[in-house]
């Protein structure tokens, strides 16, 4: 009901261009929540998409057209963001969407998409277990993000695991496919505790001395975060508060990035660890690129860079890509060309779209610093696929997604040979 | 005697025979490399025994450590980003400011860290600080190492303090199960760790469950489940503290809501955000203290109390004169409106503040934590049940004995009465309800250490808040007290037991089932009905 207030969509367009363009603007939608619970992720992602949409100008634009953003506000109110994709699709006229941060807002708009036809692009690390014809996930799946590192943790000596997650889908599929790869790397069943707990949880003393309890059995105890955003800050604390260092039982977590930690003092936090696939404190000429014009649009220098936002990136410029080569910003034909679109990365390398909609990116494991900045501490030695069927849970194990014909199907399964359908 | 100093020197010089390092040679190498590479150097510098490393391994420890690109120095740098200045950590010379990128940091990792530690433990067992004596100690429990034993011996005969004494008995102790000692000194060992904390007991002699020579396993399990048999109950205390601060936590956010739900009968739904505007508050205060006058950091939150509840209350007044007062008798119509406040509330502090967390600063002497037994109590959230039960305590005596006090009880109960003998009712209640909102403002300040400081930190405290309320009995400042410390309680009793998603699932529905029995909570207020 919150949107009661807002009802009026911010609407802004930035058209402006050093260089001769003509023709129609080509509008681009962007999605993301500005007020409400989620507004402190996903105000940044706006941000990064007006400048990378002002650097493509600066450019040319694309087929010799101007680029034009259309800024919607979602007010972090599920349902609103299905309105407002439809606006932005049907009204608006966009060619492709930009937005999305929680999986339930995606599963929101996701009909809408497949009804419209349109494209939207997910910026966002998921669970997985869905492909979509319309959709293409450039953040991380959970081989991309989770699995890379348990192994680092294995690989460290670690033999028991405190799964903390948040009680919604994210978490929940996450420490399900977790534990079955745990298991099956040989972790005994009660090595293993797994425990949710409410949005917005700011009590953890009773949590944090039971993972203190579970560190101080004499063998190596690590906990595996997927705890949500705003409940991090308090969990953190109570960690430093009841003397929990790194050294003893690190904490990985997979939602806690630069910008979560701007709020925290990280003085007791040094150590600790989490999983992305792109760190501000990178150390590659694009990188410093990115940032140096972060800087310069957003007028901070204190302003950080993080992972969804490369993956904004990255997605950006494999649209770009895809619509120069079909040579129109028609749906199906761009849909088709953005198969195979390579780009490079913000870490050294070139990612590129898989036929499963996903995308190839390294795993990088840092450790926080006490500036707030990420050291990274381990990486895979190349390019990892997104793959969106987890291998280690048996109902999706025999899935695969292809999107290329003739198969063109989401959910292919290789056993029985048949599509399971649009889903 | 001569044969143990002997074996201690083989030991210590041993790894140098192959590749015979002086200081400063290892010095020279430690930025270099890898983490592998640099623990290496890290183990030689500590087996070395120059007490100059000490030094030096303190600064990489704490991430301080930087090499000037210039000549190659090594600088302990501190101060923040714009005010950074270094020292040679070999001499101690001052080497005045540090520009940006004019030095290279020595980066640190987990690992690292820990084999820092150990080698930290071997230079500063006979330091003359206590505290790093007790450091040592403590890192020798924490990585147990049969080399040690002798070294550890040496330091438990010169030390003078008994705490670190028992501490380095228990680090030895650790040490030689873990050696090849004779069974007589292994079963010494595990009677003398049993006497510790129980958490430490069992990641000590936990490893060991399963030893070879079976009186040894047998002493082993008889102290671990002694130490089981401890925790156990200590973990009932623990779980009562937990409640009790959880509750005070309630009992604050509620608090004020107790004054303008409670006594005055306004469903303010902006409750929430006035708790978040005394975080930002503090968040203000902080900043300006930082800026102007670094030294009182110290008294921040001493300042953030009386400022928070003055800025909140003015706001709540504002609020009382702007909406509230014309929406008196009409609850629906107050609600919604509230509502709009809050999201009003919320948005602009969003747009000044910006959409992020805010970082609050804990004074040094709230954070850290002390040992009752085997309770950990940690200074923030003591200070918070102590600081709950003041403001308790001084509304309390406000309301009972000040002018104001009976002049809002008057109103409350009679409204045209007290007009009559010629109170100004409508002062009354903009100040009644300032004084709750100023409520919540202190609440903001106790919050700020705790929690987010985001525009979103009101909405967690908004249902929980009203719940107590209505929970204790609408009116009854004594019944909010009750409600907040029996259900803070109940939470933590059931959080182990149930998880705590359940554990809030099921609170709520034994709140719906009480309130279906008694609608006017604990203590309801008795005599007439307020205001009718």
């Amino acid at each position: 009901m919150k949107h009661l207030l807002f009802t009026t969509a911010l609407c802004a367009s930035f058209a402006t261009s050093a260089l001769a363009q003509s023709g129609e603007p080509i509008r681009i939608g962007i999605l993301h929540s500005l007020s409400g619970t989620m507004a402190i992720s996903e105000t940044t992602l706006r941000d990064a998409m007006l400048m990378l949409i002002e650097q493509q100008n600066a450019r040319g634009g694309v087929l010799g057209r101007p680029l034009e953003a259309v800024v919607v506000d979602p007010a972090s109110d599920w349902p609103r963001f299905a309105e407002l994709a439809r606006e932005l699709v049907a009204g608006q006229g966009v060619s492709a969407v930009f937005g999305c941060w929680t999986s339930v807002s995606r599963k929101s708009v996701l009909p809408v998409f497949e009804e419209l036809n349109s494209i939207l692009f997910y910026p966002v690390q998921y669970e997985g277990q869905e492909s979509q014809r319309n959709v293409f996930y450039t953040g991380a799946a959970p081989n991309q993000q989770a699995i890379p590192a348990v192994d680092y943790l294995l690989a460290e000596g670690v033999e028991r695991f405190y799964l903390a997650g948040t009680d919604y889908v994210y978490p929940r599929t996450t420490n399900q496919i977790l534990e079955a790869y745990l298991l099956s790397q040989g972790v005994a069943p009660e090595d293993i505790i797994i425990n949710y707990t409410p949005f917005g949880h700011s009590d953890w003393q009773t949590i944090v001395s039971e993972i203190r309890e579970f560190g101080s059995t004499g063998r190596p105890a690590a906990v595996v975060s997927t705890i949500n955003g705003d409940a991090n800050v308090p969990f953190y604390n109570e960690l430093a508060a009841q003397g929990i260092s790194a050294e003893d039982i690190p904490v990985i977590a997979f939602s806690v990035g630069e910008e979560e930690l701007a709020g925290i003092d990280t003085g007791p936090l040094v150590g600790h660890l989490a999983a992305w696939n792109y760190f501000m404190s990178v150390d590659t000429p694009e990188n410093a690129e990115f940032i140096e014009a972060w800087h310069a649009f957003t007028g901070s220098t204190d302003r950080v860079t993080n992972d969804p936002m490369e993956a904004h990136y990255i997605g950006f410029n494999m649209w770009v890509q895809a619509v120069e080569a079909a040579g129109t910003t028609d749906a199906d034909a761009v849909i088709d060309a953005m198969i195979g679109v390579a780009v490079p990365n913000l870490t050294g390398g070139i990612s590129s779209m898989g036929a499963n909609h996903h995308i190839t990116k390294p795993v990088l494991i840092g450790e926080i610093q006490a500036d707030g900045q990420f050291e990274v501490v381990w990486e895979t030695s190349g390019l990892v696929l997104g793959d969106e069927w987890s291998d280690h849970l048996p109902e999706s194990a025999s899935l695969i997604a292809d999107w290329r014909a003739p198969l063109s199907c989401g959910n292919f399964n290789v056993e029985t040979g048949t599509c399971g359908g649009s889903q | 005697m001569l044969v143990r100093l002997l074996t201690l020197c083989l030991l210590l010089c041993l790894p140098l025979g192959t590749q015979a390092q002086t200081f400063d040679e290892l010095l020279a190498r430690l930025p270099q490399g890898n983490f592998n590479d640099r623990a290496a150097v890290v183990t030689a510098l500590g087996t070395l025994g120059d007490p100059r490393a000490a030094d030096v391994l303190d600064a990489l420890l704490d991430g301080e450590l930087e090499v000037r690109n210039s000549d190659g120095r090594l600088m302990r740098v501190t101060g923040g980003r714009n005010a950074r200045v270094g020292i040679d950590v070999l001499t101690g010379e001052a080497l005045g400011p540090v520009a940006a990128r004019s030095s290279e940091a020595v980066r640190v990792n987990n690992g690292l860290r820990r084999t820092i530690r150990t080698a930290l433990g071997l230079l500063t067992l006979r330091d003359p600080n206590p505290a790093r004596r007790m450091a040592a100690a403590e890192a020798a429990i924490r990585s147990p190492d049969a080399e040690q034993i002798e070294a550890l011996s040496s330091a438990v005969e010169a030390e003078t303090v008994p705490a670190i004494r028992a501490a380095l008995l228990r680090a030895r102790s650790a040490a030689v199960l873990g050696s090849d000692a004779p069974l007589e000194d292994k079963l010494a060992a595990v009677a003398l760790i049993a006497q510790g904390p129980a958490l430490a007991v069992q990641s000590a002699l936990a490893p060991h469950r399963s030893a070879a020579q079976p009186e040894l396993a047998a002493a082993v399990a008889e102290a671990l489940a002694e130490a089981e048999r401890r925790r156990a109950l200590w973990s009932q205390a623990q779980t009562l503290w937990f409640g009790l601060s959880l509750g005070s936590v309630l009992l604050l956010a509620a608090i004020g809501l107790a004054i303008t739900f409670g006594v005055m009968g306004v469903i303010n739904l902006a409750h929430g955000e006035l708790v978040m505007l005394g975080a930002y508050t503090t968040f203000v205060v902080q900043q300006t203290l930082r800026a102007y006058a670094p030294e009182y950091f110290g008294w921040s939150l001493a300042i953030a109390v009386p400022t928070a509840f003055l800025v909140v209350g003015a706001v709540g007044v504002a609020i009382e004169r702007g909406v509230v007062r014309h929406l008196y008798g009409r609850p629906l119509e107050t609600l919604l409106a509230t509502w709009g406040v809050s999201l009003i509330l919320q948005q602009a502090v969003r747009s000044i503040f910006g959409p992020t967390n805010r970082e609050v600063g804990t004074p040094n002497w709230m954070s850290g934590a002390f040992q009752i037994g085997e309770l950990t109590i940690t200074g923030s959230r003591l200070a918070i049940v102590i600081f709950s039960f003041a403001v308790f305590a001084g509304l309390l005596v406000a309301m009972r004995y000040s002018a104001f006090g009976l002049q809002m009880r008057a109103v409350t109960q009679n409204r045209a009465m007290a007009a009559n003998v010629g109170i100004r009712t409508g002062r009354v209640d903009a100040l009644t309800f300032g004084l709750g909102a100023g409520i919540a403002g202190l609440a903001g300040v106790a919050l700020s250490q705790i929690d987010n400081v985001s525009p979103n930190l009101g909405q967690g405290y908004i249902i929980d808040s009203f719940l107590v309320v209505v929970f204790g009995g609408v009116g009854n400042l004594w019944g909010t007290l009750a409600a907040a410390l029996s259900l803070g309680i109940a939470n933590k009793v059931l959080e182990p037991w149930a998880g705590a998603v359940l554990g809030k699932i099921l609170i709520l529905i034994f709140i719906i089932l009480f309130i279906q029995k008694r609608p006017r909570g604990l203590f309801p207020q008795r005599g007439r009905a307020v205001e009718g």
